[in-house]
């Protein structure tokens, strides 16, 4: 007798356990021969111990067992089966029909059969493994692609610059989780000279959150213009929402108007975070009723105002700060959240603030829960401009050795600032060692991209901005190298640049848009001993 | 004001390696650094005095072939030690704690003499 596989009538899938568990499905059988139907074994049936067990060829003619499978594989023709087993776990059954000669099977062919499923079972598991790790690599490659999808969809409808407001400072900070949740925030140009600003949350993950954030997005600046009323625009932007939104989800958002001449804030709430008010009396709420975006119609939403006074800095936050966890399942808190507004003297020591209490109270090893947005509102202090005064704007092309240009240039530009000779040299260093960045990292020294340099400074300091064209990767974070690594050869003597330019400023601010890197260097044109915070 | 290109000297002063180093430590000195010390070492010195006297630019790179420089010298157990640096340099060189391995001196006699005297 010959091994050839056209004497096996039928071959069944392959399967672990957990497969047979769910039925046996037809086999991807394009070299053999397929004439029997597929046969379900349910993983509580006998005959799986049975197999499982055995020591070889089994012949179904003289076997007796309650078992559904056995009739259903006599039923199918099925005479003689030979278990695959690998480390054992049956993997697999070879099924024969009877012989072509109508002879029984002999005991050279049981041998043959039972040495060709010793072969076979390990190659069979490895083959299983392979498809599986396969089946996994393509679920992770899908989900990867769908998170790149939900965060370009959401970074698409963040805004590219902040408003500038006379005798106002803006700041805002977004980082999405990983998982990308739907926060969202803008800035909406008003009749009058007023200014929309939103926060919100949508509820959920990922592509859906992204798209109702979109939708969200879209409505808010169609009606916002046009009725500008925060209580009328929620009202309004619910009742478009109700019919678009996708079951089980709904948008918390809280839409204010700014009248940046007065300092009146028009704020409506759709069920978002409050607001906290750092003022020179302690910490305010502004609270508003009303129901999220996009669950019930007909919903109306109370409206309220407050005036902001000189020195007076609102923060709007979004979940992932107050509601962030630490190792022992501890929330960081909104008392905290409002506890820290209060300590507050300007917009983006504020962010800087809660977020560095936040590394600390979460620790470094937890990843980020859900997406963190916070965006501040200051109103600058009586007698203090703010207003920036531009001491130069120029390129620089992405070439080495032109940070020594942008360096020159910069020194020129603060000439008349008064700034002490250490602390112009420590800038010049900064300046020299941020370009070197932009040309090398952001403009991966392509010449024709720019590094684009402007120089401004108001009553207090002096701000050298530079901007790269490598918007799509992310600014490292600043780390102290390990100079005993890098001695002992352990890491490359390299990595020095971001230190050095944290350590040769007061301020050293960044932001990253779609296209864009912008370092901001600041220096107090006055070393005080009470620097801020 | 125009790149001033790196350039390095060597000469030997009581028994110790002097690199005198010139004009800016960026990228474009790399080989010339390294040359100059393999030169300084020849003779085998158990110290190296880098001079900084005539540098008037390093960057981050520039650190980063100190900190190379640094490491090697170390390797072969010799002492790096340096001069001439302005107060900008200086506090650079605190900043990265290059001076924790690199003694940094007022100029060249004190350099050289605490050399001798270790």
């Amino acid at each position: 007798m010959s091994a050839n596989p056209s004497r096996f009538r039928r071959i069944l899938r392959r399967g672990t356990p957990a497969r047979l568990a769910g039925g046996v499905q037809p086999e991807d059988t394009r070299s053999l021969p397929v004439e029997a139907p597929p046969v379900d074994i349910q993983p509580n049936d006998p005959l799986v111990g049975y197999f499982q067990s055995s020591t070889g060829a089994v012949d179904l003619g003289s076997l007796e067992l309650d078992s559904a499978a056995l009739e259903h594989l006599r039923e199918a023709g099925v005479q003689m089966v030979v278990p695959l087993v690998s480390q054992g776990d049956l993997i697999g059954l070879v099924n024969l029909g009877p012989r072509r000669s109508e002879q029984d099977y002999s005991a050279d062919d049981r041998k043959l059969l039972n040495d060709l499923a010793g072969h076979a079972a390990p190659a069979v598991r490895v083959a299983q493994l392979v498809r599986q790790q396969e089946a996994e690599v393509r679920e992770r490659e899908r989900m990867e692609q769908e998170l790149r999808v939900a965060q370009l969809i959401q970074q698409q409808f963040l805004p590219h610059e902040l408003p500038e407001l006379p005798g106002w400072h803006v700041s805002a900070y977004y980082k999405p989780a990983r998982a990308v949740g739907g926060d969202f925030y803008d800035f909406i140009e008003l009749p009058d000279g007023q200014v929309g600003i939103v926060v919100g949350d949508v509820t959920d993950k990922g592509v859906p959150a992204a798209l109702v954030m979109a939708t969200t997005h879209s409505i808010l600046r169609a009606e916002a213009p046009r009725l500008v009323a925060p209580s009328e625009v929620l009202t309004r932007v619910n009742e478009l929402l109700v019919d678009e939104m996708p079951a089980h989800m709904f948008v918390t958002c809280l839409y204010a108007v700014l009248n940046p001449a007065t300092g009146q804030l028009r704020y409506a709430n759709a069920g978002h975070n409050v607001p906290y008010v750092s003022t020179e009396d302690g910490v305010t709420e502004l609270r508003a009723t009303g129901m999220p975006l996009g669950l019930l119609p007909g919903m109306e939403y109370e409206e309220k105002q407050a005036t902001l006074a000189p020195g007076d800095t609102v923060l709007l936050h979004s979940d992932g700060l107050a509601e962030a966890h630490n190792g022992e399942r501890e929330m960081f808190g909104f008392p905290r959240v409002a506890a820290l507004t209060g300590e507050a003297t300007d917009g983006e020591v504020l962010i800087d603030r809660l977020l560095k209490e936040l590394a600390d109270f979460v620790g470094p090893d937890l990843e980020q829960e859900d997406d963190i947005t916070l965006v501040t509102l200051g109103r600058r202090p009586a007698g203090e401009a703010g207003q920036e005064r531009r001491l130069a704007a120029f390129e620089v092309a992405s070439e080495e050795g032109n940070e020594r240009l942008a360096i020159d240039q910069v020194a020129e530009a603060v000439a008349g600032l008064g700034l002490d000779g250490a602390r112009l040299e420590r800038l010049k260093t900064a300046v020299g060692e941020a370009t070197m960045n932009a040309i090398e990292h952001g403009n991966s020294n392509r010449p024709e991209l720019p590094v684009e340099i402007s120089v401004v400074a108001d009553r207090t300091d002096v701000k050298v901005r530079i901007t790269d064209q490598g918007g799509e990767r992310p600014l490292p974070e600043v780390e102290t190298p390990d100079i005993e690594a890098k001695l002992a050869g352990l890491q490359t003597p390299r990595g020095w640049g971001l230190f050095l330019i944290e350590n040769m400023v007061d301020e050293l601010r960044t932001a990253v848009d779609e296209h864009h890197h912008t370092i901001e260097l600041v220096m107090h044109l006055k070393e005080a001993p009470d620097a801020r915070i | 004001m125009p790149a001033s290109e790196f350039g390095a000297e060597i000469r030997e002063h009581d028994g110790t390696g002097v690199i005198d180093l010139r004009g800016e430590i960026n990228l474009g000195a790399d080989q010339a650094l390294n040359a100059a010390y393999d030169a300084a070492v020849l003779g085998d010195p158990r110290t190296v005095v880098l001079n900084f006297a005539d540098v008037d630019y390093i960057n981050s790179t520039g650190i980063a072939l100190i900190v190379g420089l640094l490491a090697k010298a170390r390797k072969e157990h010799r002492t790096v030690r340096a001069f001439g640096l302005s107060e900008h340099y200086r506090q650079i060189f605190a900043i990265t704690r290059l001076s924790d391995f690199m003694g940094i001196y007022a100029d060249e006699d004190s350099a050289v003499t605490a050399t001798v005297s270790t």
